[in-house]
């Protein structure tokens, strides 16, 4: 598959290494040049300086022959007009995007795209490793989140 | 009508002092408390702090009641999104959106905004209009891939003396208005006869630009003796 990421913070790092550890074709978007530094040396991937939403710069990277498309910077706006230009504009199959604010995922999600929101999910998991009766507790309570996700 | 603006900078600001003279409702929604305040001085309690992309903001705005909103923010992105939750969520009939980076009114209109207005591109064309050696001046845009553009017909042109019916036109374009070097508008008809100095108003396809200025301001082939 081919997989464009925009946005190259610990997440779109992540996701980026773990994408082409499996041998997926990776191109990695990033405004700051430096954020690079988040991806492992090895890493075979294409890193692309440049702004996800800047039509230049997507024909340039051939947007329109990639498999899918997900948008993970700091900026939930950012995030979903990156994601409906790739998925209305350069026709890619699968893209998803990291909204923080409950309620644009909601409404975005409910317009077709496919969405996270992060912040609901952790704000409920803080709150369950507090109210945890001891520290081993919650230490196993969060070991426990890591395992439900593959972790 | 009830009118909502995002963005309280300058445009948002002139906006909805403009707004308000003309006896609408306003409410300008901007993130920057400062500018709020400022607002607030000058055209009084028609400012409201806060993130106008967000729904728990603009719920607090009433936008469900609001005949418009005018997203003019100096960010593309934040604008795009400002209408599509006004959309969207409260059923806003007209969204407006300022585009920033001319780049960005095709996927602006693609996405649905009602009105784009991009600052940018008027400038330029506005500039475009006063540059005296521009040959082909385009004057709208109009939807579907049309534009209304204006030429002045040089002495030498192939068409001077010539009837329009005789002008082979570009697929798409025709010739609407002629105005003579005395500044006299006339309706363009197959009968009307091009003199140089005329300005000639026509309809055109966007990639059609090239050959409409080709058909009405190319000198006549050169005769070989």
């Amino acid at each position: 598959m081919r997989i464009v990421i925009m946005g190259c913070g610990r997440v779109g790092a992540a996701l980026a290494t773990e994408f082409s550890r499996e041998g997926n074709d990776v191109t990695v978007l990033d405004t700051d040049p430096t954020a690079f530094r988040f991806l492992p040396d090895d890493f075979t991937g294409q890193k692309v300086i440049g702004n996800g939403i800047d039509p230049d710069l997507l024909k340039k990277i051939h947007l329109e022959t990639a498999d899918a498309f997900v948008s993970a910077t700091r900026g939930d706006n950012r995030n979903v007009m990156a994601a409906q230009v790739a998925k209305h504009i350069y026709g890619v199959k699968i893209v998803a995007s990291r909204v923080f604010d409950p309620l644009r995922e909601e409404m975005y999600r409910n317009m077709g795209l496919r969405t996270i929101n992060p912040t609901r999910v952790q704000a409920k998991r803080l709150k369950r490793v507090i109210e945890a009766p001891t520290d081993e507790d919650a230490s196993e309570m969060a070991r426990e989140f890591m395992k439900q996700d593959g972790l | 009508m009830y009118i909502i603006v995002i963005g309280g900078g300058k445009v948002g600001f002139y906006l909805a002092k403009e707004l308000a003279e003309s006896n609408h409702e306003v409410l300008v929604i901007e993130q920057d408390p400062q500018k709020v305040q400022e607002i607030q001085d000058e055209l009084g309690d028609i400012a409201m702090e806060g993130d106008g992309c967000e729904a728990t903001v603009l719920e607090k705005a009433g936008t469900s009641r609001a005949d418009m909103l005018l997203a003019v923010t100096g960010d593309d992105e934040d604008n795009l999104i400002a209408c599509q939750v006004a959309k969207q969520r409260f059923n806003v009939s007209r969204t407006v959106a300022r585009i920033n980076d001319p780049k960005n009114e095709e996927i602006f209109r693609r996405l649905d905004v009602d009105i784009t207005v991009s600052a940018t591109s008027a400038i330029m064309a506005h500039i475009e209009q006063e540059l005296p050696t521009h040959q082909l001046i385009p004057l709208m845009r109009l939807g579907s891939g049309l534009e209304i553009v204006e030429v002045r017909i040089p002495d030498d042109s192939r068409i001077v003396g010539r009837p329009i019916r005789e002008i082979l036109l570009p697929y798409q374009s025709m010739v609407a208005i002629v105005i003579d070097d005395g500044g006299r508008p006339k309706m363009a008809s197959g009968d009307t006869i091009i003199r140089a100095g005329d300005e000639v108003v026509a309809v055109t396809m966007h990639e059609s630009e090239e050959a409409l200025r080709e058909a009405l301001m190319a000198p006549p082939p050169a005769r070989a003796f």
